[in-house]
């Protein structure tokens, strides 16, 4: 039996306006080349102006992992060439990053366990190569770049290596993942590449063993080839290892089509990246005033949220569901402030109002039913004038319409019948027109009594409120005297 | 005596306009620039029209400011937009700047004509000029010997008359020596004064552009026009523009002056010595005292130096990869070998010699013997410059150790080039602010450099005392009225 040791390094893009060091705008998804100037495109003589707003989110993830962020750090060159890289360097943080140490804490044996976190950096996002004839350079004609992407701020979070297994490792991207998100500092999109892992794994004995040779996979894009990734390199190491082979340090390349990692290179073959301080930087100096003023202005953290919704009685399905999304926790917390309890409010969010929003590719923020449409739905439930069931066509009608509750409900006429005069003689008429189950009901056929209910709410189109024709029933056969 | 107030008053009065000036400053550079070749390009057409449109304005009364239709060059590092930026290098060969340099956008905002983009070496590489891609350019005051470097160009265009006054930039003395080779003022202000933006960098951290001129006064006007801070550099300093020509007095009473004695020894030429002895004499008759002292960190400035330029450099110039600008080579099979085969052939060899030695002081397991090691001698120096200013308000050395050399006398000798920085090498290590002006020249009439330095931020004290210096010795650096 194998026991892995893993350690996750995160690139997560920040969520900012403009680049990490010009004007530029971050958007993506716009034509090659439209979002670039001379200091993202490398042009001789062109110098970097740091973006604050990437430092202060930066400082809001140091603060949510529970790291130290340092009064003073450095940003360094980290030397290579590459196509995508306009300056022949990358500019990043290197032995004195923005923050140290923090912690997340993932779900583990019913508990909780706590992940360590070793440093949290900032640093720029390469250009994209666009290989013209084949997905790889080495197959391509040529390859075109788009440097929209270069010098977009990224931070990059490394987790000291106290991961133990697969699932471990998926709950701890989950939940730094969730910690952004909430946040509002990055979209947390691993397959449009807004949040990258790279992981690295070695293997042992047993749980007391030396660390083995560790090889980091890079090209994980989802949370469920995390894990596909760490059991196939576990496998990979463990058959090296039972031949009597020793694993070598490498980088490797995860392919989630056939199920296998593939050497990218060699530790021999590993750049060295001559990292130096920028000279056309200087250190990032970090007042205690400015971090405590962005303390102070800190969103709901998820891991807050987490708990608070599960001490209102949320499942914990509904909770995952809920945090995955934090526009969806903010229209829960919406509905919820208007009186709505928030287990009532749960279901219907996570079930059909989350269905429909889907469905019609909405999000929670501009759902075509806002926070105050499903408080009114939910209040004419809650008093009885709407059944459940009345109240899921209710809204599908509103997102078809875009009318509200209120509206939809005075238009078909669709409120719950709880009159007991109209109800009551209702019963009388139905028990009149049916004197065999009346008879199989006094003869103590007890579920003959649903027929007569079924009735009456067939009469009233399904809007009588059940609960009040079953006791008007009740009440109605036992007058009954009925000879035998 | 300033050549910039002298024009712009005959410009003002009536007596001379813009166009006769550009008129005769064109005949200039075609008369010498042939011998000289201080220009790698002239703009003879634009600078025409736009001496036109200055004479118009001129004859209409318009209030303009004191550098219109002042004739100036910038040294081909620095960019102005849509005109080429070479480095003097085969791999800027055909690039077309984007944008304006900060400075360059001064210079236009403040009417100065430019004539021209002036030769130097490749990058800003050496102390000759002789590494420029694409010519050599001649000393004016003796065509067989180099005008110094690495701003050769703009000191020899400024003293053969062809533009009033130059931009270079200062590495490790590249502003200085080439303006005491050919006998001219040529300033370093303090590191962050003058924005970096536009200036192809060479070693960011001791880059500064500064300018070349005939007089004081003029380098005090040309600081002043590009001076102040810049949002598009994080080391600009945050200082308004400086004041200093308003300022001017030549006035040095009451002040000391230190002298390293590192910089008065056996390595210095008997001439240059004396020379700077005669000056230094000279202002002690009117009021300053001087002595000499010791500041050992000086004998390790020039390799700390080739330690910490060629790191930045080999950083700075990886961006001359043949894809995105510049010149790409053809033959490239792969991206690994366009790349290789690009810069292999596109740098000259000096370029290459720092790029080498740069990658491997900043490589694993050399990093901290002499990258790191570099940062602690250049702090030491940076606090020896210190203690000196607690005693001394200027500091005083010969701007180089020799007179300029023979064309060709440093070949087969590079290393034989470094050490003749020695004295304007630890200015920019430190960040201050210096200048180098005329003084006594040498027994053979070639002109030597006399070098001031100031604490950071104190050009002003620097250009006072060079005022002084220049008026006591008017008839050698006196030129006439253009």
């Amino acid at each position: 039996m194998v026991s892995p040791v893993i350690g996750i390094e995160i690139h997560a893009q920040l969520k900012t306006t403009t680049k990490l060091f010009c004007g530029c705008l971050t958007q993506f998804g716009d034509p090659p080349n439209t979002h670039v100037c001379p200091v993202c495109t490398g042009s001789p003589g062109a110098l970097p102006v740091l973006n604050k707003q990437a430092v202060r989110y930066a400082i809001m993830a140091g603060l949510a992992l529970n790291g130290r962020i340092q009064p003073v750090s450095v940003f360094a060159r980290k030397n290579y060439f590459y196509p995508d890289l306009p300056k022949g360097y990358q500019i990043s943080q290197y032995d004195r990053p923005i923050v140290l140490g923090g912690w997340v804490d993932i779900p583990s044996d019913g508990g909780l366990k706590r992940i360590g976190i070793t440093r949290i950096h900032i640093e720029e996002d390469a250009g994209k190569l666009l290989h013209q004839g084949s997905d790889t350079i080495a197959g391509s004609s040529h390859s075109i770049v788009d440097l929209n992407r270069a010098s977009t701020p990224l931070i990059e979070i490394v987790t000291e290596p106290d991961i133990r297994s697969a699932s471990e490792a998926r709950w701890v991207v989950e939940r730094i993942r969730e910690t952004l998100v909430h946040l509002g500092i990055c979209d947390g999109n691993m397959e449009e590449g807004s949040l990258r892992a790279d992981i690295n794994v070695s293997i042992r004995e047993d749980d007391t063993a030396p660390f083995g040779t560790r090889c980091e996979i890079k090209n994980v894009n989802s949370f469920r080839s995390i894990e596909r990734a760490i059991h196939i390199e576990m496998s990979r190491q463990a058959a090296l290892l039972a031949k009597g082979e020793a694993v070598i340090q490498q980088t490797r390349q995860y392919d989630e089509a056939t199920q296998t990692t593939r050497t990218l290179r060699d530790k021999e073959e590993s750049h060295d990246y001559r990292y130096f301080p920028d000279p056309d930087l200087t250190p990032l100096v970090i007042e205690s005033s400015w971090i405590e003023a962005i303390k102070t202005a800190l969103p709901e953290q998820a891991a807050h949220r987490r708990v608070r919704y599960k001490a209102v009685g949320l499942s914990d399905f509904e909770t995952d569901v809920l945090l995955a999304d934090p526009q969806a926790c903010r229209y829960l917390d919406t509905v919820a402030d208007a009186g709505i309890p928030h287990p009532i409010a749960a279901k219907w969010i996570v079930g059909d109002l989350n269905a429909h929003i889907k469905d019609r590719g909405h999000t929670f923020a501009n759902s075509a039913v806002p926070p105050a449409y499903l408080v009114e739905l939910l209040t004419a439930i809650m008093q009885g004038t709407l059944s459940g069931k009345l109240g899921k066509s209710v809204l599908s009608a509103c997102f078809e319409t875009g009318e509200s509750p209120q509206q939809i409900i005075a238009k078909t006429g669709q409120t719950q019948v709880s009159d007991e005069g109209e109800l009551s003689s209702m019963v009388g008429q139905i028990c009149a027109q049916h004197p065999d189950v009346v008879a199989k009901v006094k003869a103590g056929k007890g579920g003959a009594i649903q027929f007569l209910m079924g009735q009456v709410m067939k009469e009233t189109k399904g809007r009588a409120n059940p609960d009040m024709v079953k006791g008007l029933l009740e009440a109605h056969l036992n007058t009954l005297n009925t000879p035998i | 005596m300033s050549h910039i107030q002298a024009l712009a008053d005959a410009y003002r009065q009536g007596h001379h306009r813009v166009s006769a000036e550009v008129t005769t400053r064109l005949a200039t550079i075609q008369h010498h620039d042939p011998t000289i070749q201080a220009f790698l390009s002239v703009q003879a057409d634009l600078a025409m029209a736009h001496a036109q449109e200055l004479d118009q304005r001129f004859q209409k009364g318009d209030t303009l400011p004191l550098l219109a239709g002042i004739p100036v060059a910038i040294k081909d590092n620095i960019h102005i937009k849509g005109r080429h930026t070479t480095c003097a290098s085969k791999i800027l060969a055909s690039y077309t700047a984007p944008y304006d340099a900060t400075v360059s956008g001064h210079l236009h905002a403040q009417g100065a004509i430019v004539m021209g983009k002036t030769n130097m070496d490749e990058f800003a590489m050496g102390s000759s000029t002789e590494q420029s891609a694409f010519q050599t350019t001649r000393n004016p005051r003796d065509v067989t010997r180099v005008p110094g470097g690495s701003s050769g160009g703009s000191a020899a265009a400024v003293a053969a008359d062809m533009v009033v006054a130059a931009l270079g930039s200062d590495t490790g003395g590249s502003i200085r020596q080439p303006a005491a080779f050919c006998g001219v003022v040529g300033l370093k202000p303090t590191y962050g004064r003058v924005s970096r933006y536009g200036l192809v960098a060479f070693a960011s951290s001791l880059d500064q552009i500064g300018p070349l001129t005939h007089t004081v006064e003029d380098a005090a006007i040309l600081l002043d026009a590009i001076s102040g801070f810049d949002p598009m550099d994080s080391t600009s300093s945050n200082r308004p523009a400086t004041r200093c020509y308003d300022g001017l007095r030549a006035d040095i009473r009451g002040m000391r002056i230190g002298v390293p004695a590192e910089l008065l020894g056996d390595t210095i030429d008997p001439a240059v010595k004396e020379s700077v002895i005669a000056a230094l004499d000279q202002l002690a008759t009117h009021g300053a005292s001087w002595e000499p002292f010791s500041m050992p960190a000086l004998n390790a400035a020039v390799s700390t130096y080739y330690i910490i330029a060629p790191a930045e450099a080999s950083s700075n110039l990886a961006r001359f990869d043949g894809v995105r600008y510049g010149y790409r080579h053809p033959n490239g099979s792969t991206v690994k070998d366009m790349i290789a085969t690009s810069r292999g052939h596109g740098f000259g060899d000096e370029v290459k010699r720092r790029i080498i030695i740069g990658t491997y002081v900043l490589s694993a397991g050399y990093y901290d013997a002499y990258y790191h090691q570099a940062q602690r001698v250049r702090r030491a120096i940076s606090q020896q410059f210190q203690a000196a200013f607690a005693t001394y308000d200027l500091i005083v050395t010969p701007t180089a150790p020799t007179t300029a050399f023979e064309l060709g006398a440093h070949d087969r000798d590079p290393l034989g080039m470094y050490v003749a920085d020695i004295a304007t090498i630890p200015v920019n290590m430190a960040g201050l602010p210096a200048i180098s002006i005329p003084c006594r020249p040498a027994p053979s009439g070639l002109p030597i450099g006399l070098q001031l330095i100031a604490p950071a931020f104190e050009e002003q004290r620097l250009l006072n005392a060079a005022l002084l210096h220049q008026t006591l010795s008017m008839p050698t650096t006196q030129k006439e009225k253009p």
